[in-house]
């Protein structure tokens, strides 16, 4: 057994096991720090650094999800560095994404004080909603790139690599193979991007169509035949998604 | 689209196939050469030959500016119009080229883009017209644009001092005969006879701290990885230049090659390294060639490759060229460029020195960085001291462009004054005029005006006058200038650049490039100083890299220095 080891979070002095983050140490003495890329079960990449706290001695704010814990360490996590940082990124990030799906972090902008009107005339990442399959549609003006779906869909969980990034800085978005339609794609349908996905950008093709306003009876009619002219074209060995068939582009995509 | 032929790619692919992800980069730079782009069929048989998912490969293709993957002109012009060559009119110059790109040729023959700073910002206006390097182009209605336009570019070599660039200046490489005859290669014989603690010994105790801008005392560097449990280990040369306004590297690239190999294998020597990688920047193809025939000279005198001079040590050193990605220079982004991934900087610790390159101990220098190398081990950590100050030791070379008599590359001790670099030896500002600001550092550095003319260029005076020394950039303006225009340029920049892997930076970047447009445009709000504020700081103390980290210091610097240029 390690030496455990002696930190204090702001000004409480607590014993924790070295190895660990100082998200877990804090959350272990009932400090919350605000996370959003953070996913248990997902590799931590500190890219939304929402979760950033001050120690002492370091130049820069640490990611509290993945910085480790050290002897002596003296960590800060409300000091007006870090709640500038916070309310700053909460800012920028509402600027340019659709968050109207994100309760989260909607609750995070209130509690750090953000203005949601503080970027007037910022670009934004709105485009249209893709609707290319029977089983769930991105709607990438909610995506806040926390990277969870690629990481699930390659190392993470399933080793599919269907999808990875495109562009880079601001303009950075998730994407296929020459943006071809998920069908077309190493994708197995298994769901594990729609289950991580915070923010709603993928969403179950009923839940959507249901936000669209078709009753019941109407959602199971779409996605049935939709299903089965998938199967037919599989059997008939042509490729299970042909364009104008299966997919219907829906523009803006707001319910 | 008619059928490719895919024959070449798969001949191609069959050479790389057992190297896998790794020759992504490589790779897909060749299959450009042949096809002139990267369309979906040799993407995708580029996937299936390295074994890497087709998404993967896009993502790549898509991360770097030099990979198309839709059809552009048989040709390729790139413009600078960064801050140096902006200055230099290369506005007027980018409108002219692609007007005349136009009438010249049929449609899509020739496409005009615009570039980030080439690296030739003492011969601006520069261009690079596809492999071609070209400076001090001028607009000129009766010239037609070939390869020939402007002149090429060479070491404009200045300063007190010529240890470090001793050999350049003369416009072309110094062979490995010429390098020989000046004593070159003595240094890695005298070396080869010292244990590698010894030589790590000596390293640390020269003071030498990295030249590429973040000034990491190199020789805990090399005593971290040579500690590192590990049989591989590599060394790495970071020649991946990119901060508007430097050039100091790609002159020590293509005009003294050989001192920076022997700096590379002195360094593997230390650590046991069996493996070296040179990275060299997209945009430097004449210092890709010179390096290449370099490392092939130096394997036939038996200084790389097996028993290197009957030592027992064995080195093998590898070419590799950038595709467009300034966040490349940032070591880990560096090594994910070499592994043929985006090139994401990688979140620290853990560091290069224990899980660096294939998450093996590396070394990574900087060109500079290694071109001190074989110059300490010569003359002994003692002599080299005696050059700069107690805190600064050592030769140091800054890249001098914009509003100044004679910009060019000079190589001075550490510790002469700002005046003396820019009045004594580059001539003071040009046609007469008053000094308005010098840029300090590149796009990541800070404004300097008069009133810090008497500051020591070394890392302790500078740091008390809030300066970083950065990369060695100096770029002057003068009186005329809208500094507007210049941190509009900036932040166009790392709008560009950001990698978009955390939030500060991947929207930091672009919040303060779309305020900066409104400063420029003379159409501030009330709020924007506020913002830019925020933003700034919200960048420099949470971003996951050193890019995010220093991406708003000019701006913040400006903020303090002209408040006025902010209001509306």
């Amino acid at each position: 057994m390690p030496e455990p080891l002696t930190i204090t979070i702001n000004d409480q002095t607590i014993t924790v096991q070295p190895g660990g983050t100082i998200l877990k140490a804090a959350a272990e003495v009932g400090i919350s720090i605000p996370t959003i890329c953070f996913h248990d079960f997902c590799t931590a990449n500190a890219l939304c650094r929402i979760c950033v706290v001050e120690v002492e001695g370091a130049r820069t704010l640490a990611p509290a999800c993945v910085t480790q814990v050290a002897e002596g360490m003296k960590i800060h996590t409300q000091t007006d560095r870090v709640r500038r940082a916070r309310r700053s990124i909460l800012e920028m990030l509402n600027a340019s994404v659709d968050l109207s799906d994100a309760p989260e972090i909607q609750e995070m902008m209130h509690e750090y004080g953000a203005n949601p009107d503080r970027f007037p005339g910022a670009a934004t990442h709105k485009q249209p909603v893709i609707d290319d399959n029977p089983m769930y549609v991105r709607d990438y003006s909610k995506c806040i790139l926390c990277w969870r779906c690629v990481q699930v869909c390659a190392k993470d969980a399933q080793y599919t690599y269907a999808i990875n990034f495109e562009g880079r800085g601001f303009e950075t978005r998730i994407g296929t193979f020459f943006d071809h339609p998920l069908p077309e794609t190493s994708c197995v349908f298994c769901g594990q991007c729609v289950g991580v996905c915070p923010t709603g950008a993928l969403k179950p093709k009923r839940q959507w169509l249901l936000e669209q306003g078709l009753s019941a009876d109407e959602i199971v009619q779409t996605t049935r035949s939709e299903r089965r002219r998938k199967f037919r074209g599989t059997l008939r060995g042509e490729s299970p998604s042909v364009p104008g068939e299966t997919q219907t582009k829906v523009s803006g995509g707001q319910p | 689209m008619p059928e490719l032929d895919l024959t070449a790619l798969q001949s191609l692919l069959e050479e790389h196939a057992s190297q896998g992800r790794t020759a992504l980069l490589p790779v897909l730079h060749a299959a450009q050469a042949i096809y002139g782009y990267l369309p979906e069929p040799v993407a995708a048989e580029v996937g299936r030959g390295l074994n890497v998912p087709l998404a993967d490969v896009y993502g790549v293709i898509e991360f770097y500016a030099l990979f198309h993957a839709q059809p552009a002109g048989k040709t390729t012009i790139h413009v600078c119009t960064d801050p140096a060559c902006a200055m230099a009119g290369s506005d007027e110059l980018f409108e002219w080229m692609s007007r005349r790109a136009s009438q010249d040729g049929a449609a899509g023959e020739v496409t005009v883009e615009r570039a980030p700073c080439l690296g030739l910002c003492d011969f601006a206006p520069a261009v690079m017209i596809q492999e071609a390097q070209r400076g001090h182009v001028a607009v000129d209605p009766t010239t037609v644009l070939t390869e020939s336009i402007g002149e090429k570019p060479h070491g404009v070599i200045g300063g007190d001092l010529s240890l470090l660039t001793g050999n350049c200046g003369k416009g072309r490489p110094t062979s490995l005969a010429e390098y020989e005859t000046g004593g070159g290669y003595q240094t890695l014989r005298k070396v080869l006879q010292m244990p590698p603690e010894a030589v790590i010994a000596e390293v640390k105790a020269s003071g030498l701290v990295g030249r590429g801008g973040a000034a990491f005392p190199t020789g805990l560097k090399l005593e971290g990885a040579a500690r590192a449990v590990g049989e591989i280990k590599y060394v790495v040369c970071n020649g991946d230049e990119a901060e508007p306004g430097t050039f100091k590297d790609r002159v020590l690239l293509e005009e003294d090659p050989h001192r920076v190999i022997e700096g590379l294998i002195i360094s593997a020597y230390a650590i046991g390294a069996q493996k070296g990688y040179i990275f060299i920047r997209g945009e430097y193809p004449w210092a890709y060639k010179v390096m290449t025939s370099a490392v092939a000279e130096s394997r036939t005198a038996g200084y790389l490759g097996d028993n290197i001079l009957g030592s027992g040590f064995n080195l093998e050193i590898e070419l590799r060229k950038g595709a467009g990605a300034y966040i490349c220079g940032e070591e880990t982004a560096l090594f994910e460029a070499i592994e043929g991934k985006r090139g994401f900087p990688r979140v620290k610790p853990p560091f290069p020195t224990t899980h660096g390159l294939f998450g093996m101990p590396t070394v990574i220098n900087n060109v500079e960085t290694l071109s001190n190398i074989p110059l300490i081990l010569m003359q002994g950590a003692n002599h080299y001291r005696q050059i700069g100050t107690e805190k600064s030791p050592g030769p140091k070379l800054f890249c001098v462009s914009g509003d100044v008599a004679r910009p060019g590359l000079y190589e001075v001790p550490f510790g002469v004054t700002i005046r003396h670099l820019l009045i004594d030896l580059a001539g003071g500002v040009r046609h007469g005029r008053a000094l308005k600001a010098i840029l300090f550092g590149g796009a990541a550095g800070a404004f300097a005006t008069a009133k810090d003319l008497d500051v020591r260029l070394s890392f302790e005076d500078l740091r008390n006058a809030g300066l970083p020394l950065g990369s060695g950039v100096v770029t002057v303006f003068d009186e005329t200038r809208d500094l507007r225009d210049t941190l509009l340029r900036l932040t166009r920049f790392f709008a560009n650049e950001s990698c978009g892997k955390c939030y500060p930076c991947q929207l930091g970047t672009q919040r303060q490039y779309e305020i900066l447009q409104r400063v420029a445009a003379g159409e501030a709000q009330a709020e924007d100083a506020d913002r830019l504020t925020d933003v700034g700081w919200t960048m420099t103390d949470a971003s996951l890299c050193g890019l995010g980290q220093t991406a708003a210091s000019a701006v913040l610097s400006a903020l303090r220095l002209w408040p006025d240029l902010f209001k509306g």
